[in-house]
């Protein structure tokens, strides 16, 4: 494969230059290869692959709502080559079992890679400490609750010194269950109108301390998962500064959209954390561009359409988000906001993930694996979710007009999907 | 929304919120039309004749239900009423199919109280039926808002300027939003009384005022509205105990006594005599506790003609 004449953005290398890209057998080369397939990148912009590090492909047992295979599809469609999945399926990825499984259905039905992480937790629980080392050995990338975070302060800790001696990261969904209760919404003067229970930030910045506390007592990282608080933003900027061992990631809906979205009660604004207020997006956003926050991801969350069309407060939570990720985060933090620059923006989707959960993934080196994304960051189109690979319909997005796009997505040196002519197989 | 003065033309209505100033006072305006209509002998006039009314009540009620039941006969219409266990809910079934299914049997109007906030809404947008919210979690009461403000009207000749203060449990209340939402958008001067826990500083951005004690309001109140404590939805965390909040925010015969003469004593009901008010207060001077009730009637009967498509009655007044 020869990708010709496109601005190659490289983070790892510190590269932003026209150029051209080799890749043979699957692999990025130096030299041109013979007889190689030429694709014209000129006027384009070529990334590693993206890496989303938070989405639920819901496979096992809620293959109603996604599929690997669907959501792998999302993926790609998106520009992204990698992701990792959340163990909230059906059995829990809390056995090597069940990873077995999800990673045989990958190999078999995926159009990108897929990563799994396990459960912290037996059933995410929140009590009994998972088989950590057989997930280990099975391949799990970082150990998560998602969706369940683990309120007991005791279980946590000994979760994370035993973690640390696989170099398993934790992540973490902060949410303290006490101050969330039955909320579903910001808790603030949107959830004062509605008449809706709130889910106050508060709950997101007690579970954010006390990780930071953690992984400072630990020494073993914690990353915190979609932020949405501002205060939380303050916090992991203090203890970053003091070198605390913790990291955190932004999603594209907390930093585009508030929680007068749920104004008409529309259920496809409902997600957990919440939509938050647009001081909360200022923060996060400076937060982004400080490197406070230095990993992006979707939390794709799909859900049939009959589980979303219920009254609010019955609706689950989560929102797709792998096909706008990019575009909504270019939209944002490059085009209104120019808060970062492209290639600091790229860095936040491809080395950062892959350095947190070392993937040897996310930079264009020779000898990487050729995932490679083509993209055009001034690509304007407007969503249209009936239009998704999802077998779900949940987006905020749908009709949203929006700048940036991937053109071409390739994973291990075969494009599998490109703007034109969809996908490959 | 549309603002034409003094006109009329949706098919539900879910939340005052969602309506201008003018709006609501054409529903005042025909309401007052509409109440001759009770005072007569012969109570019923034909407007709704051959339309069908639901009167689909998932939340206990005997009140509410029972004033849309009269007004839609008092307007001619067919009532059918079910109840959550009487429903295919019980089984099962979605809110929507059933709804749906009460469309299908083709209902006119379908009148819901839910406990979830934007349930009436939720129906509103999938239904060509109409939709009238009688109650959705704690989200708004659009009808007792209403019939709150047309007491406040009657009694005292105008809302403008009206100093109005709510006093319980207002987190929980989708009265008060009802009320917040209408007299603040008819100029009166509202202000929420109750402990930081049912009173949080967030209703500020709804254009009114918070007190966290009754005895700062009660001199200088045209109205006051009592909330009944609402123990089914509160936990212990939110305040000690009745005996505690009776002793801080209930009415006793000592504060009621420190009210305007002409100061006029609300509740949306059910009351719970002895906690916010006190017993002799609730029947004594000022209280149009029982005034309401009957205001309720023509309020609902206004609001089921009009989302049926009728014209407003009554010419506006100057003093709205």
């Amino acid at each position: 494969m020869h990708i010709k004449g496109g601005r190659v953005i490289d983070p790892a290398n510190g590269v932003d230059e026209v150029r051209d890209l080799f890749v043979t057998d699957g692999i990025i080369v130096e030299e041109k290869p013979d007889h190689a397939e030429l694709i014209d990148a000129s006027g384009k912009v070529v990334t590693p692959g993206l890496i989303d590090i938070h989405v639920h492909f819901r496979e096992p047992g809620q293959s109603h709502k996604e599929t690997i295979a669907t959501g792998s599809r999302c993926a790609a469609a998106g520009g992204f080559t990698t992701v990792v999945c959340m163990p909230n399926t059906s059995p829990v990825a809390d056995s090597t079992a069940t990873i077995a499984w999800i990673q045989e259905r990958a190999a078999a039905t995926a159009c990108v890679n897929v990563f799994c992480t396990g459960a912290i937790t037996r059933g995410l629980g929140g009590e009994e400490m998972a088989p950590i080392g057989a997930l280990a050995a099975a391949g799990v990338v970082a150990l998560t609750d998602d969706g369940r975070c683990v309120q007991n302060h005791g279980v946590m800790r000994r979760a994370v010194e035993y973690a640390k001696q696989f170099g398993l990261p934790l992540m973490d969904h902060c949410q303290e269950a006490t101050l969330s209760a039955d909320g579903v919404m910001n808790e603030g003067e949107w959830s004062t109108r509605l008449g809706l229970p709130g889910w106050p930030s508060l709950a997101e910045d007690l579970i954010v301390s006390r990780n930071i506390l953690l992984a400072e007592e630990t020494g073993h990282p914690i990353h915190c998962q979609h932020i949405s608080s501002a205060r939380s933003v303050r916090l992991l900027r203090e203890a970053r500064r003091r070198g605390v061992p913790i990291t955190a990631e932004a999603c594209p809906h907390h930093i585009s959209l508030t929680d007068e979205g749920l104004k008409t009660f529309d259920s496809n604004f409902k997600v957990n954390p919440p939509l938050r207020t647009p001081a909360d997006i200022d923060e996060i956003i400076a937060g982004i561009a400080d490197g406070t926050i230095t990993i992006l991801a979707s939390d794709h969350a799909p859900h049939a359409p009959y589980e979303k069309e219920v009254e609010l407060d019955q609706a689950p939570f989560g929102m797709l988000g792998l096909e706008t990720e990019l575009a909504v985060f270019l939209e944002i933090l490059l085009h209104q906001r120019k808060a970062l620059s492209l290639p600091e923006i790229i860095a936040l989707l491809t080395i950062n993930p892959a350095k947190l959960l070392r993937l040897d993934r996310g930079t264009l080196s020779n000898g990487a694996p050729a995932d490679i994304t083509i993209l055009d960051p001034g690509h304007a189109w407007t969503y249209d979710k009936n239009d998704s690979a999802s077998l779900s319909r949940n987006s905020p997005f749908h009709g949203m007009s929006l700048r940036g796009r991937a053109l071409v997505t390739i994973v291990g040196g075969k494009t599998v999907w490109d703007l034109e002519s969809g996908f490959r197989s | 929304m549309t603002t034409t003065p003094y006109s009329w033309k949706h098919k539900d209505l879910c939340a005052l919120a969602d309506h201008s100033a003018e709006e609501l006072l054409t529903i005042l305006h025909t309401a007052t039309a509409f109440k001759g209509v009770g005072e007569r002998n012969l109570k019923k006039v034909p407007a709704l004749r051959g339309k069908t009314l639901v009167n689909f009540f998932i939340e206990p009620s005997t009140r509410t239900r029972i004033s849309f039941e009269l007004a839609a006969m008092r307007l001619s219409a067919d009532v059918v009423n079910i109840s959550a266990s009487a429903s295919s809910l019980e089984k099962g079934e979605t809110l929507l199919d059933t709804a749906r299914n009460l469309e299908a049997l083709r209902a006119d109007l379908i009148v819901i109280r839910h406990k979830s906030a934007g349930s009436a809404r939720f129906l509103a947008d999938r239904l060509n039926a109409s939709v009238i919210n009688a109650g959705d979690g704690a989200h708004e009461h659009p009808t007792q808002g209403l019939l709150d403000a047309f007491t406040i009207r009657e009694k005292l000749g105008r809302i403008e300027g009206v100093k109005v203060a709510i006093v319980g449990d207002i987190l929980f209340s989708r009265v008060a939003r009802s009320n917040i939402q209408l007299l603040t958008k008819l100029g009166a001067e509202v202000t929420l009384v109750g402990p930081p826990t049912l009173v949080p500083a967030s209703f500020s951005s709804l254009g009114v005022r918070i007190s966290h004690s009754i005895d700062e309001v009660l001199e200088q109140s045209d109205v006051i509205n009592l909330l009944r404590i609402q123990h089914e939805r509160q936990r212990k965390e939110y305040f000690p105990g009745v005996g505690e909040y009776t002793a801080r925010f209930g009415l006793t015969r000592k504060r009621a006594e420190r009210l305007k003469e002409e100061c006029l004593i609300m509740h949306p009901g059910p009351m719970n005599r002895g906690v916010e008010i006190d017993s002799d207060v609730a029947d004594g001077r000022g209280s149009v506790i029982l005034d309401q009730v009957t205001n309720g009637l023509a309020v609902r009967m206004a609001v089921l003609y009009l989302c049926s498509g009728g014209a407003p009655l009554s010419k506006p007044d100057a003093n709205s």
